[in-house]
């Protein structure tokens, strides 16, 4: 091979090597989210279609937040603030929201669970959060949510301490739209 | 120069004036373009530096207002900022990079391996006229856009050099776009770079020339290819994300849609904490020439020497998260990276040990050069130690984000990588001018330099562990008196600069004439054997290696 060819040979080889590097950074966004889901990584909860019906005899409390994003004028709040449950057992939590003023309101929640090493142990079977949620203005909604603790916690001795977990939403916007005909009555119209 | 340059038209095609610059492909021109703006781009830097320290002289706000447009504070603490992320942004990819890489590596790398030019010199072209352009929409991004959330009237970018979102994915008005094309372009070009380097390594080395025969700083300029090469992709997949979550609706780093302000962490780390050894480690290549050169022996453990290197590149790709440790991540993965980052400290210590066993019964000589050699293994050695110190997860914590993590990477990055850039210019000034410094006025800026540099940083260890917190405006009285001294140091380097400024004048005016040889016979790299300056085209008949 001449000297030109196998420079050539090696600079392809290069580009290619940027162009997968490029390729890997983009590929971390689903990968990342992946790696969430399967670790439980950043409190990130599970999806499970039902508790296995095993309860341990350990006590759990459940504590609940909420807040939204600065954008969003819905009244977010959770219906109680704790709950006291055994490993195992399913609950049943509810999160009550507002939208006060004279738009639909379409949002979205995203949430965590803290201790972060938690999520991997956090099951929802059913809640608000999978999609998006409208409220019509001036409606309120109570937002269930279903859940267990895994009882494989009970296996893990790095969550021996964990004796309180928080659940946290946040509400954002998805999408405001004018409703066609509406009484304004107890409406402070401060949509977007 | 262009004058010396002219004895040799004999060799052939020899474009003169704007021709020979503007359209160069010529690897010593192209370095010696990149080392003119690597000067120009320093000085700006320096400038923001020194008008930051002058801001932080006393407490409160009183120097910047004068900058701004309508004196208030607020505005004041946004030019700061912008200030700030300059400073970063400039020094790292407008005068360690293209100085080092770009400038000392383009002109020597080629002569060290026997080869006529790089493997591609057209490419070699377009790799410096992409950084002028960059350069450019980096200052303009500090002159529009209402640059900051809720300050009326200031522009700019005042993210930090590590451009975070949400924080930089919501700031209004075009700076931050600029600046994020600013760094495409400088990433493109140095994607360039590398590829002409391996390729040139690899490829074009003299007969004879064997990997294991290369000169230290050739292994340096290669391992730091390889880093650029893998690193700088993953910045620009970042920094386009970012971009189009501002501008076109994804939210890649947008919670809102299920996006993830940390991901973007993850992925600046990633690129960045390579690009930390890519700014060192051809400072640990010229260090490694210099010591051999001054002390009449050569490199105690070259093959400890270059595998080290390649250590250093691997193990730099997989130690990202300690920029992270506040972040929230799970202890048994702080645990890994605590300990992944604390084992950079062996290779780091065979080369610190290395160049003391090549002194170690050396002949040495104090020349300039030397000096700022030996000045760089004592800072770089203090902003290891720093540095393994802050390595630990739970000493991290308080340490995170004040001026200690401030002096740890000034020791290390910028005074290691500048006290490099330094050692390299005394080194090899004569061999690319023909002209020799004056050694008086070379150990003086040496002197200057050392002593204002240790002022400006090591109090701001001091403050970091007293709890100053980096990237504010203003602080509270108690950490007056250090900052006060820290301002000082830095009234001194800038005074240093000045200097050096006027040395580079009275070197192109009134320099000696430099010989083939200035530092004596024990040089062994291949430099040495050549004219100062060398001829247009070197190595028409490749030099044969024993």
């Amino acid at each position: 091979m001449s000297a030109d060819a196998k420079n050539k040979k090696a600079g392809l080889i290069l580009v290619a090597v940027v162009a997968g590097m490029v390729g890997m950074a983009y590929a971390a966004v689903p990968l990342y989210k992946l790696f969430c889901q399967v670790t439980g990584f950043g409190g990130t909860t599970q999806r499970a279609e039902a508790s296995e019906g095993v309860i341990l005899d350990r006590p759990m409390t459940i504590r609940f937040t909420a807040n939204v994003n600065h954008d969003m004028p819905w009244n977010f709040s959770p219906s109680q603030l704790t709950q006291e449950t055994m490993v195992g057992q399913q609950m049943l939590a509810t999160y009550r929201a507002h939208n006060p003023t004279s738009k639909r309101i379409t949002g979205t929640a995203v949430f965590n669970v803290t201790p972060f090493k938690a999520g991997e142990y956090f099951n929802k079977i059913e809640c608000f959060c999978f999609t998006e949620q409208t409220l019509e203005p001036g409606e309120s909604v109570d937002m269930p949510v279903t859940y267990y603790v895994d009882p494989a916690i009970a296996d893990d001795p790095r969550l021996d301490d964990v004796k309180e977990i928080v659940l946290s939403y946040t509400f954002y916007l998805a999408d405001t739209e004018e409703a066609p005909e509406m009484d304004h009555k107890g409406m402070n119209g401060t949509g977007n | 120069m262009a004058k010396s340059y002219g004895r040799h038209k004999s060799h052939g095609h020899a474009p003169t004036g704007l021709k020979r610059w503007l359209f160069s492909t010529n690897h010593k021109d192209i370095g010696i373009m990149y080392l003119f703006f690597a000067g120009f781009g320093g000085i700006i830097g320096v400038l923001f530096s020194v008008l930051m320290r002058l801001e932080l002289h006393e407490p409160g706000v009183t120097f910047l207002t004068w900058f701004v447009a309508d004196g208030t504070v607020e505005q004041a603490a946004q030019f700061f900022n912008v200030l700030i992320t300059a400073h970063g942004l400039i020094m790292v990819f407008f005068l360690v990079m293209p100085a080092l890489i770009g400038g000392f590596a383009n002109y020597f790398v080629p002569i060290m391996i026997g080869a006529p030019d790089m493997a591609f010199p057209r490419l070699n072209n377009i790799s410096f006229w992409l950084l002028p352009p960059a350069f450019t929409l980096l200052l303009l991004s500090a002159f529009v856009g209402d640059g900051t959330i809720g300050v009326v009237g200031a522009s700019g970018v005042g993210a930090g050099w590590t451009i975070y979102p949400p924080l930089s994915a919501n700031i209004s008005g075009a700076s931050m776009d600029l600046a994020i094309l600013s760094l495409h372009l400088a990433g493109a070009s140095s994607i360039l770079g590398a590829i002409n380097f391996i390729t040139t390594i690899f490829n074009m080395r003299a007969p004879g020339m064997t990997m294991h025969k290369m000169p230290l700083f050739v292994w340096s300029i290669l391992v730091t290819a390889f880093l650029l090469l893998l690193a700088l992709p993953v910045l620009a997949g970042a920094i386009t994300m970012l971009l189009t979550d501002r501008n076109f609706g994804t939210t890649f780093f947008d919670p809102a849609g299920g996006g993830d302000p940390l991901l973007f962490q993850h992925l600046f780390w990633f690129f960045g904490h390579p690009e930390v050894y890519i700014l060192i480690l051809p400072g640990f290549g010229i260090i490694s020439q210099i010591i051999s050169t001054f002390s009449k022996k050569p490199i105690f453990g070259y093959l400890g020497m270059a595998y080290a290197m390649v250590s250093i590149g691997f193990i730099g790709f997989i130690v990202w998260a300690h920029h992270m440790y506040t972040v929230g991540l799970d202890v048994d993965l702080k645990a890994y990276f605590m300990i992944a980052t604390m084992v950079i400290a062996v290779p780091t210590g065979i080369k610190i040990f290395s160049w003391i066993a090549t002194m170690w019964g050396g002949s040495i000589e104090f020349k300039t050069p030397m000096l700022w050699a030996i000045g760089f293994i004592f800072l770089f050695t203090i902003g290891g130690v720093t540095g393994i110190i802050m390595a630990s997860a739970g000493v991290d914590q308080p340490l995170h984000d004040t001026y200690y993590i401030v002096a740890h990477f000034h020791y290390t990055m910028a005074l290691g990588s500048v006290f490099a850039i330094f050692a390299g210019f005394y080194y090899w000034m004569g061999k690319m001018s023909g002209r020799q410094y004056p050694e008086w006025a070379g150990k003086l800026h040496f002197w200057i330099t050392f002593i204002g540099v240790n002022m400006v940083f090591f109090p701001q260890h001091f403050l970091g562990l007293a709890g100053m917190p980096r990237r504010y405006v203003d602080y509270p009285d108690a950490y007056t008196f250090w900052n006060q001294l820290s301002s000082y140091g830095s009234y001194i380097t800038g005074a240093g600069v000045i200097f050096f400024l006027g040395l580079v004048i009275y070197i192109f005016t009134k320099g000696k004439k430099c010989p083939e040889s200035p530092w004596g016979d024990h040089t062994e790299t291949l430099e040495w054997t050549l004219t100062s300056p060398p001829p247009l085209h070197q190595f028409e008949v490749l030099p044969k290696i024993k």
